[in-house]
């Protein structure tokens, strides 16, 4: 077998484990495993490469790839392991950024070297859209972890005209796609590269709130793309695997996710959400009366309970009172209460977040229960502790069309026999509107950081 | 169109279709994980960043391959690591009934009324 033949079947093994990694994330069992068995294939792939050949001789400049490797390698280890699960989406942000980044990279680099053997239309085609869609998710994703770091505003940024300039910025990318394909001209590129840049910021600006995570996930999708596309160019089976792969799932995820929230992916993409309501909950919505309670006054309402459900949210992780509540469950439990948490599919702010920072504090799954199991076991249910949740259990999303959330599917909260609300204030949630939860008569409301909360009420549930 | 191209292509077409089918059976617990995942996997641009650096003759080339290597491995390390991190995180409650019995169990072993 020539060295070429064993190249490409050690990277048809990788694209192998990428699949089964992708497969074994379907199981939290298996999902770990999935996970080593991929990231064994990408080292078998990259090992692999050191031996392969390019226009016929073995590759140039070793010591600055292992230099390259190895700057990355001193910055990723460490951003990886420390960063606070909290901050989880805008690291997957900024790491989906990169590799976009790296795609348009490839893609405009092969194209400098093959420039002067006036490539094939399509070749070119195959550059264009490489470096088109790996500077949109780059720069894309580069706001969007502004956005989730705070590093400016996380509300969508509207302007008179947004629309129609984000049109024509589109319509700009694509005449020049179609320009640098009729006359071949190279220093169209950089055109196209400082237009996309501008189209991804100009994509995402509008874009905020409980949306960003959709987006990351959809920006997730681009960069697979990108990287099939440099797949395409480079002649790499493997790269087109590997990025169609995640091209294809990152698209049904974002899909998955937009219906989790009632809405289409169009209407995130392009409504500025949000904007206009946050204006409307005004100092009106505060002065209706609410009844709020002490830690005291829910621990003896516990003491009286059999089924608790717990409706955890991205609060509770902001006030990292995670460890406490899973000290409430255990403490409930002794006592004989039956207790379990329901989890939104997008608490948190990535689908599925919520159920890491409950692992996180060593919460086993088989207590996490998802949105429609939780809802018929709710109706059973003789308290419901709401815990820096808020859109999530809004009786709006059902009642009224008028609401923004209206349809987006909800946590039943308000079936349960009694709502404990833990909040800091009565300033909306995430979304940014207010909630008629709040103020039923079933709603006892506990002000105060969740975690000073939940402490009180461990305290006075063991002295009960 | 050529022979290479339709090859391509092929294999393209095909592993949208993977993708899908694979995708579509995760449970919504995992997705975070998932996108975290499928995230690590696109790194395998790094292969691509090898080998345009490797075939590098001008410095301009060079200086992009440079950044295009740095920008991969960040993405392939930091995704794989952040992955791990999250799913050795996620353990099973010490030996149980499977989730679906969950109600009966809890019920049978505490008694329904306290």
């Amino acid at each position: 077998m020539s060295r070429g033949t064993l190249i490409d079947l050690l990277y048809l093994v990788a694209a192998l484990t990428f699949i089964l990694a992708l497969k074994g994330l379907g199981s939290p069992k298996r999902a770990r495993l999935g996970n080593v068995v991929a990231a064994a294939g990408m080292l078998l792939a990259i090992v692999a490469t050191f031996f392969n050949r390019v226009d016929g001789h073995s590759l140039h400049h070793v010591p600055l790839i292992l230099l390259g490797m190895a700057v990355g390698l001193v910055v990723a280890v460490p951003t990886a392991r420390f960063v606070q699960m909290t901050a989880m989406p805008q690291l997957v942000a900024i790491f989906n950024g990169v590799g976009g980044g790296a795609a348009c990279l490839v893609s405009l680099t092969e194209f400098i070297h093959i420039k002067s053997t006036k490539p094939a239309t399509y070749v070119v085609l195959e550059v264009l859209l490489g470096v088109l869609i790996g500077t949109v998710s780059f720069s894309g994703s580069a706001i969007a972890f502004a956005k989730l770091q705070e590093l400016m505003t996380g509300r969508p940024i509207t302007y008179a005209g947004q629309q129609v300039i984000n049109a024509l910025v589109g319509l700009a990318a694509l005449a020049v796609i179609v320009i640098a394909l009729v006359t071949s001209s190279t220093a169209l590129l950089w055109v196209l590269l400082a237009v996309a840049f501008v189209l991804g910021i100009a994509f995402v600006l509008p874009i905020g709130g409980a949306d960003v995570p959709v987006l990351i996930s959809l920006l997730n999708s681009f960069t697979g793309l990108a990287v099939a596309a440099s797949g395409f160019t480079l002649g790499s089976n493997l790269l087109i695997v590997a990025g169609t792969l995640v091209g294809a799932s990152g698209t049904l995820l974002t899909m998955l996710m937009s219906k989790a929230m009632g809405r289409s992916l169009p209407n995130i993409l392009f409504s500025a959400f949000g904007s206009v309501v946050t204006a409307g909950t005004g100092p009106g919505a505060e002065q209706r009366t609410v009844r709020s309670g002490s830690p005291e006054d829910v621990a003896v309402m516990l003491g009286f309970a059999s089924r608790v459900v717990f409706i955890p949210g991205y609060g509770l992780a902001v006030a990292q009172a995670q460890n406490v509540l899973r000290e409430l469950a255990e403490i409930l439990e002794k006592k004989g209460v039956e207790v379990f948490y329901a989890i939104h599919p997008v608490a948190g702010r990535m689908p599925g977040h919520m159920n890491v920072l409950l692992a996180e504090a060593n919460v086993p799954y088989d207590d996490l229960i998802e949105m429609d199991e939780a809802n018929s076991e709710l109706e059973s249910a003789d308290v419901a502790i709401v815990v820096g949740a808020n859109d999530t259990v809004n009786p709006a999303a059902v009642n009224d069309p008028g609401s923004p959330i209206y349809g987006m599917p909800i946590i039943h909260a308000d079936a349960a026999e009694n709502v404990i609300f833990m909040k800091r204030s009565m300033r909306p949630g995430f979304a940014g509107i207010d909630n008629e939860l709040l103020y039923s008569p079933k709603t006892t409301l506990v002000f105060g950081d969740a975690k000073d909360t939940l402490t009180k009420i461990v305290a006075a549930v063991k002295a009960s | 169109m050529t022979n290479v191209l339709l090859q391509y292509a092929t294999v393209f077409v095909l592993s949208v279709f993977v993708g899908i089918e694979i995708i579509s059976k995760v449970p919504s617990i995992l997705h975070t994980p998932l996108m975290s995942g499928s995230n690590a996997i696109h790194g395998v641009i790094l292969v691509g960043s090898m080998l345009i650096l490797g075939a590098a003759n001008t410095n301009a080339e060079e200086v992009l391959g440079f950044l295009a290597v740095i920008l991969a491995t960040l993405n392939v390390v930091g995704g794989f690591v952040v992955t791990d991190r999250m799913l050795e995180m996620f353990k099973p409650r010490t030996p149980r009934a499977k989730p679906g019995d969950k109600a009966e169990a809890s019920d049978g072993a505490k008694g329904a009324d306290s």
